[in-house]
């Protein structure tokens, strides 16, 4: 088989490139622990509201610098409907859905999690601006999808 | 000529393409009106059942259908026309891919399975929903081993020769397409279809989920690589050269077979279930996927370059003006591979792992893949289109009509650009895809996505008409090659199947082995999935009940 010189030149750079592009994603990934939503845990779907978290949705502070927001999906809604966390700690979003898939997507973060019956999504953030963060459900989940949305309000501590 | 029999089968999948495409498209156009707030539907419409007909039509009916049409033209060409056999075996194939169609459009339309075609579980639609789309897989499994027959009997009487370079890259599609369907008949057959039917009580989603993106991004190559055969086989040909390099040519093909499979993971990044250290390796591999399209895009500029110097083109991009602007054939194929360069740039960016988390279910991913099959290969089979019905009824593309076909890509561009311009831009901003019109109740984040210039919903909507007169204007330009263009009378006028010559001299035999392409894909198959998936099985939660919340 006979690749051209130049064919070699853009191959090489190419693929070098595609290399550069994985080890930054990796790193990241990996020592800096930026890997998005996701998480192994499983529960009943049909048994949401007996499992805790699940029993009691809302905002727990777990240390001094760490708080948990438990948020129950469902067509077309979240619970709590009320959500506040301050300004620069870290925040663990834990999810699960009690009927179809659904996501958790705070507008203007990085956070966007798929909702799956029987599983539970976790997500860590930390915000370094106080205000109100709209959160929709981008994954189609019925006549209402484009309905369902919440809103975060984060205060200055 | 190919013959009058090949011909009506090549045909009769044309039709079907085309009529797809007239009601995928029409969906499209009420859809930007709805999310421009000017439509409101009547109560018997919902906008997810347009959307979810918009969706089925268009990327799996139509390219499915046309696809055929290409590779049976193609294979009857390059191979010589079909026996008895291989015939009725295609036309079963069509027949059974039909019913399919026709079942799973109508329960659409009935409103039993706004479930969009991505039918995410436990949204449950009818049953028979599932029966049609695992007729239409079947019947194109049919047709696929009908082709492979025709391959077979004439690789017994060549042996030892490579088959021709259309007829290598008709099978490694076929062969992709197979492997690929494993996991939506797994999941459609042993998941959906037994829980739909109230067999079984429950679903195991996560499972379906994966089985169901296992066999969609495959399902994307399946549509790029008859792209990729026009682009390596037909434009040299009309450029009056020959293909670039055989055995590249091949090797980017069979890169294909191994990489299309181990990376459905890239769809499901931000959700439960998949362990992050599965997520990345399948990260991986997508990005070898990226070599063969790098290949691609060299030897297609090389022959650009090669043919534009032949013509007198000189200076570093004098052969750029060489190029048989005038032919539309040609022109609607060049813009293809112009809107796939941001196409696939924007892919990568999809599938780079915590970088997903900005796009993903946004509209960014919508633009994404308007730019994608919606240009790159919509505009490539349009390409086809104006040589290939011609070709097929033995008439002539008029002067008038090639004018027709001229303005037809230039407004499916300029929609294509402003429509997916839009989309990224408000992907970006955070707006989210498979919407209808929401205000978010005033909230000032979601009013500020529509104020920009391009990142608007007017703009949206001025695309998306563009798009479909461009399509109403491909619908009549097809019914004219069809049956009203003049009847080319002697031989130097009948419409010509540009296909180029290929120097099989320096290729090596083995590109030839599928078993062993085969073979090496499975290994990565198995690489890639057999863990995560049994842990799926194993560490299963109950499952879930189906949900009909449209």
């Amino acid at each position: 088989m006979h690749l051209h010189k130049y064919e070699k030149v853009w191959l090489i750079f190419g693929i070098l490139s595609l290399i550069v592009f994985l080890s930054i994603v990796g790193v990241t990934a990996f020592a800096h622990g930026h890997t998005p939503a996701g998480g192994m845990d499983v529960i009943a779907p049909e048994k949401v509201d007996e499992t805790a978290p699940f029993d009691e949705p809302g905002v727990k502070q777990i240390d001094k610098d760490t708080y948990e927001v438990v948020i129950v999906a469902q067509a077309f809604g979240y619970s709590p409907t009320n959500i506040s966390v301050p300004v620069g700690k870290e925040i663990i979003f834990t999810s699960t859905s009690k009927d179809v898939v659904h996501s958790f997507t705070i507008e203007g973060t990085k956070v966007n999690m798929m909702v799956v019956p029987g599983r539970i999504t976790h997500k860590s953030y930390t915000f370094d601006k106080a205000g109100n963060y709209l959160v929709i459900c981008n994954e189609y989940c019925g006549t209402g999808h484009h309905f369902m949305q919440t809103e975060i309000e984060v205060y200055e501590p | 000529m190919i013959g009058i029999q090949d011909r009506k089968l090549a045909l009769s999948n044309i039709i079907v393409a085309y009529i797809a495409f007239i009601i995928g498209t029409f969906c499209g156009l009420l859809q930007v009106f709805v999310r421009n707030d000017v439509l409101d539907l009547p109560t018997w419409l919902d906008y997810y059942q347009i959307l979810t007909a918009h969706g089925v039509l268009l990327a799996l009916i139509y390219t499915t259908f046309f696809i055929f049409a290409f590779l049976i033209s193609g294979m009857s060409k390059s191979l010589g026309n079909f026996g008895p056999k291989v015939r009725r075996t295609l036309w079963i194939g069509f027949a059974v891919t039909t019913i399919g169609t026709i079942l799973t459009t109508a329960l659409i339309i009935s409103g039993k399975a706004s479930v969009l075609y991505t039918f995410y579980a436990p949204l449950k639609a009818s049953g028979w929903f599932y029966i049609g789309l695992a007729l239409w897989v079947i019947g194109t499994w049919i047709s696929s081993f009908a082709l492979i027959g025709h391959y077979s009997a004439w690789k017994r009487k060549h042996k030892g020769e490579l088959s021709p370079l259309f007829a290598f890259m008709t099978i490694t599609t076929i062969i992709l397409w197979l492997i690929a369907c494993l996991g939506v008949v797994a999941t459609v057959v042993f998941q959906y279809i037994p829980w739909a039917f109230g067999w079984v009580g429950t679903i195991n989603v996560e499972l379906s989920r994966s089985l169901f993106w296992y066999f969609g991004h495959p399902l994307v190559y399946f549509w790029l690589l008859p792209a990729y055969m026009a682009w390596y086989v037909i434009v040299p040909k009309l450029l009056g050269t020959k293909v670039f390099s055989d055995s590249l040519a091949r090797l980017a093909f069979v890169l294909f077979i191994l990489f299309s499979f181990p990376v459905g993971f890239h769809h499901q990044l931000t959700e439960p279930g998949i362990s992050s250290f599965w997520k990345f390796l399948q990260v991986v591999l997508t990005f070898m996927v990226i070599i063969p399209s790098l290949m691609t895009a060299f030897s297609i500029f090389a022959t650009f370059e090669i043919s534009g110097r032949k013509k007198g083109g000189s200076g570093l991009f004098g052969w750029f003006t060489k190029l048989p602007w005038k032919d539309v054939r040609f022109t609607s194929i060049f813009i293809a591979m112009l809107f796939f360069i941001p196409g696939g740039a924007g892919g990568i960016i999809n599938a780079s792992f915590q970088l997903n988390e900005l796009v993903h279910n946004t509209l960014w991913i919508v633009g994404h893949f308007h730019i994608t099959v919606g240009a790159p290969v919509a505009m490539t089979f349009m390409g086809i289109t104006f040589w290939l019905i011609p070709y097929l009824t033995g008439r002539k593309l008029t002067r008038s009509i090639q004018k027709l076909a001229f303005i037809q890509i230039i407004t499916w561009s300029v929609g294509m650009l402003l429509m997916s311009t839009a989309q990224h831009i408000l992907g970006l901003f955070g707006a989210p895809r498979r919407t209808a019109y929401a205000g978010y109740n005033g909230h000032q984040v979601a009013m500020q996505w529509f104020d920009g210039i391009l990142s608007n919903h007017v703009t949206m909507a001025i695309g998306g008409t563009i798009l479909f007169l461009s399509a109403m204007l491909l619908v009549y330009i097809v019914c004219n090659l069809m049956f009203f263009a003049p009847l080319a009378k002697k031989p130097v006028e009948m419409t010509e199947f540009p296909m180029a010559e290929s120097d099989t001299a320096n290729t090596p035999k083995f590109l030839e082995n599928w078993w062993l392409w085969i073979g090496i894909a499975i290994l990565l198959i198995v690489m890639a999935y057999a863990f995560p998936l049994a842990e799926m099985i194993q560490h299963s939660p109950p499952g879930s009940k189906g949900q009909i919340t449209w």
